[in-house]
């Protein structure tokens, strides 16, 4: 497999770079539980993504880069997900995330080819949701939405936000009818969840974040890149306001990744698929651990 | 109080929910990209017996469930509960037809089952996977009669009924699979 991404990516002259996986800062988003590791003379975090190294690499002007790598998400166990991953990120200057997911499919094609795949659907966000629950997810009511999951039997007992609701009804019931053998591509995402992504030029609620699906399988994640660094640190800054409120341990926003994008990120999208995933479904395999070595709990 | 967070969940663990004790059958992690990450588990109530769906959102903590499975004794029963002792204490506990449900069809005075307690309470009654049980009723096999499958009604020592092959007798000891309620061959 990792012949067959090396090829690719060295046809379309990217270049493979190797980035720290040790950091002095963690990332802010809640939704992540970063690794802290004492190193004798101070903690750092393990990377959940090498997204920082390579966004300062990019502002230096490395030009196209890819990585294949280690990380690290603190308490993500399952038959899916093992604490740590391998993952293949990688940038493009210029592209947009629409370019990207034409290269993310031809990439995929090529290294799932053996699944016989009946090519990929594109799909907004929007329009998923509309497909599957006959709603807008953007503009309905956060009500609309318990109800939604009341009626499927989806809610916990504790209270959810509206995002933690627009996640249990995409992973409950909207990535479910996703076709086995197609992969569907989710752009354009609601900008409360645009993580890194840059808010759409012509659509303020959206940001031009994609996923790619096989099935209800999750295999990439690809923004076209925020580059104002403001809008960054800002982002930043609301992450650590609902870590707090959400009684997770504070994490410091990475002013070097700042400094980065003020000396200026290039114009570029970027993606980051899980190679665990895309082995398991060259391998027909039913849980992450029969691709595993030793999965978390033997290791 | 003990407590288990999401993170612990896993086939086997007990634990209360809206008052009862359930066992987590199936435990599902489910996390969109970036998002907030679910626990979807399937449950038995221990109680009730019914399998119910349920979603926690992950990192939220449950109340442990004191139950656990204990290897018990059976001794008698007085028509309204069938008592038990623990052979390591031997301490005496009452179980109620609930509890027992269809392992009274083979409890045998002496013979060892598996009970699950919670918070000391019966719950439920496994009885070994074979017993040996006395026939104590059943008409001579009439040879030639083929008509009904060469098998016969008898009751044994428990007071159950089970079809049995022509040529056993009444004081036949049978081996006899709880699992399938069927006859499996006669005992030494």
């Amino acid at each position: 497999m990792l012949k067959d991404i090396r090829a690719f990516f060295d046809a379309r002259q990217v270049l493979e770079v190797e980035t720290p996986i040790l950091g002095s800062f963690g990332v802010t988003e809640p939704a992540l539980n970063n690794m802290v590791v004492d190193t004798g003379a101070d903690r750092r975090y393990l990377q959940t993504s090498p997204e920082y190294a390579m966004k300062r690499l990019l502002s230096a002007g490395s030009g196209d880069i890819y990585q294949v790598t280690r990380a690290f998400r603190g308490a993500e166990y399952g038959t899916r997900h093992n604490p740590e991953f391998s993952i293949l990120e990688w940038y493009r200057l210029g592209m947009d995330h629409h370019d990207l997911m034409d290269e993310v499919d031809a990439l995929l094609m090529e290294l799932l080819s053996n699944l016989s795949l009946r090519g990929s659907k594109r799909l907004s966000y929007r329009e998923a949701f509309q497909e599957s629950l006959d709603i807008d997810p953007v503009l309905c009511s956060e009500t609309t939405l318990m109800e939604l999951a009341s009626e499927r039997d989806l809610l916990p007992e504790q209270s959810l936000s509206r995002d933690d609701l627009l996640d249990l009804l995409l992973s409950m019931v909207v990535a479910k009818t996703f076709p086995e053998d197609q992969l569907s591509f989710i752009y354009d995402w609601p900008v409360s969840q645009a993580a890194l992504a840059r808010v759409l030029p012509d659509d303020p609620a959206c940001a031009g974040r994609f996923e790619v699906y096989l099935g209800e399988l999750e295999l990439a994640n690809g923004f076209w890149e925020l580059s104002n660094a403001d809008e960054q640190e800002q982002r930043f800054k609301l992450d650590r306001q609902e870590r707090e409120l959400s009684g997770l341990p504070d994490i410091e926003a990475d002013p070097m990744l700042l400094d980065a994008l003020r000396q200026g990120l290039p114009e570029c999208s970027g993606v980051a698929l899980g190679l665990d995933r895309i082995l398991m479904l060259r391998q027909g395999a039913a849980t992450i651990n029969d691709v595993l070595a030793f999965p978390w709990e033997r290791s | 109080m003990a407590t288990y967070s999401t993170n612990e969940f896993r086939g086997g663990l007990k634990i209360m929910l809206d008052g009862d004790p359930y066992s987590i059958i199936e435990n599902e992690f489910v996390k969109p990209g970036k998002g907030q990450a679910f626990n979807r588990v399937k449950v038995r109530n221990l109680k009730t017996g019914r399998v119910i769906d349920k979603t926690f959102k992950s990192g939220e903590s449950v109340e442990a469930a004191d139950v656990l499975d204990k290897d018990m004794q059976y001794l008698y029963t007085d028509g309204e509960f069938w008592h038990f002792m623990d052979p390591d204490t031997f301490e005496q506990v009452a179980a109620n037809e609930t509890a027992v449900a269809d392992a009274k069809k083979w409890l045998k005075e002496q013979d060892v089952s598996v009970m699950t307690l919670w918070n000391g309470e019966p719950l439920s009654v496994a009885p070994p996977n074979f017993v040996e049980l006395t026939v104590t009723q059943t008409d001579p096999g009439v040879r030639g009669d083929t008509a009904t499958g060469a098998t016969k009604p008898a009751f044994v020592e428990t007071g159950a009924e089970i079809k049995v092959p022509l040529f056993i007798e009444e004081g036949d000891i049978l081996k006899i699979d709880t699992r399938t309620g069927e006859y499996v061959s006669r005992a030494k």
